[in-house]
C-alpha cells in the first residue's frame, strides 16, 4: 500500500491574503456530450449537482461540479471518493461515448483567502476580477503568470485555485509573491 | 493587444490566453494528390496585409479551437466563429465589406 501525498503539504504564506495548499482533493474529469440527458443524469447522481451553465460551478454536498469546456466537466469530491466516482460514472454511462478519469494526483489545489485575494489573482491572470465582473458561482480557466490554472470563489474574498502538480512550487511562489506586503494596488 | 471572443466558452480572451494556429479555411491535399498541391497545402500561406481569416485556440481557457476574421494591420476584429465552419460566414463577410469596401473574398 502507499499513502497519497499532496504536492506541497502544509505550504502556507501570509500577506495581503493567505495562500495555503488545500491538501488532498479529489478531482474527476468527465468528457462527454453535456447536452445528453443520460450524461446529465449520471453527473447528478454521482456528483450530487446538475451540470453547470457555461463557465459556471455548481456546489455539491460533497464538492462541486465545474464547467471546463463545452464537452467537459470537473467533478470535485473527496480524494478517497474519486476512484468510486470514476467507477460509478463508467457504470452509468456504459454504451454512451464518454471518458472519466481520476486526475486528483495530477493537480494541486490552493486556497487564497483574505481582503487582498481578488487583487492577488488579478495581478497574475488576464481576468477582470472586479466584484461587478466576477462572483461566486463562476469558474475561470486561465493562466496565472506562466502556468494554466482554474479558479472559483468559495466566499467573499476567498478563491480556490487548481493547477498542475508539476508546477505546484511555481504556482505557490508566484501567488505568495503577489500577496507580499507592499505590493498592494488597491484598485478594487 | 489582440482580444478575441471565444465562441466555445463565450469569454472575451486576451492574446496571452490564446495560441495562434495560422491561416484558416485551408483545403487539404492528402495522399494521391499532385506534388504541387501538396506543397501548397503544407507551405503556401496567404499572409495578407489587411483582412485575414485565422485559426486560434483558447489554449489557457476552454482549450478549444475557433476561427477569427481580423485585420493584420489595425488588429480590428470583424468576428469569431466556430472551427467547424468551412468558409467565412456571410454575416462576417458582409461586416468586412461594410468596413473595407475595396476588399473582396478571394
Ligand atoms: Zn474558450
Amino acid at each position: 500500500m502507499f499513502n497519497s501525498v499532496s504536492a506541497l503539504p502544509g505550504a502556507f504564506s501570509a500577506g495581503a491574503a493567505t495562500v495555503s495548499e488545500a491538501g488532498l482533493v479529489g478531482m474527476v474529469t468527465l468528457k462527454a456530450d453535456l447536452t445528453d440527458k443520460k450524461v446529465a443524469a449520471a453527473v447528478f447522481e454521482v456528483g450530487g449537482a446538475k451540470i453547470p451553465g457555461q463557465r459556471c460551478i455548481e456546489i455539491a454536498p460533497a464538492g462541486a461540479i465545474a464547467w471546463m469546456a463545452p464537452d467537459e466537466v470537473l467533478i470535485v469530491c473527496s480524494h478517497a471518493d474519486a476512484p468510486g466516482v470514476v467507477a460509478d460514472l463508467d457504470a452509468k454511462l456504459t454504451g454512451t461515448h464518454h471518458l472519466a478519469v481520476n486526475v486528483s494526483d495530477a493537480r494541486v489545489v490552493f486556497d487564497i483567502q483574505g481582503p487582498g485575494a481578488r487583487e492577488i489573482l488579478a495581478k497574475l491572470a488576464p481576468v477582470d476580477l472586479h466584484p461587478d465582473s466576477f462572483q461566486p458561482g463562476e469558474l475561470r480557466r486561465t493562466r496565472i503568470a506562466q502556468v494554466a490554472a482554474a479558479f472559483w470563489m468559495t466566499g467573499d474574498d476567498a478563491f480556490r485555485l487548481v493547477t498542475f502538480r508539476s508546477v505546484a512550487q511555481y504556482a505557490f511562489d508566484v501567488l505568495a509573491m503577489s500577496a507580499k506586503p507592499g505590493g498592494e494596488v488597491r484598485y478594487f | 493587444m489582440l482580444i478575441l471572443t471565444c465562441p466555445n466558452c463565450g469569454l472575451t480572451a486576451e492574446e496571452s490566453e490564446l495560441a495562434p494556429g495560422g491561416e484558416a479555411h485551408l483545403k487539404r491535399f492528402g495522399p494521391g494528390s499532385e506534388d504541387a498541391d501538396f506543397e501548397g497545402y503544407l507551405f503556401q500561406r496567404a499572409n495578407p496585409k489587411g483582412v485575414h481569416f485565422e485559426r486560434w485556440r483558447h489554449a489557457y481557457g476552454c482549450g478549444k479551437w475557433f476561427l477569427a476574421a481580423r485585420c493584420t494591420v489595425t488588429l480590428e476584429v470583424f468576428g469569431t466563429y466556430p472551427a467547424q465552419t468551412t468558409e467565412p460566414p456571410t454575416e462576417i463577410v458582409n461586416k468586412i465589406k461594410a468596413k473595407r469596401p475595396d476588399w473582396s473574398l478571394s
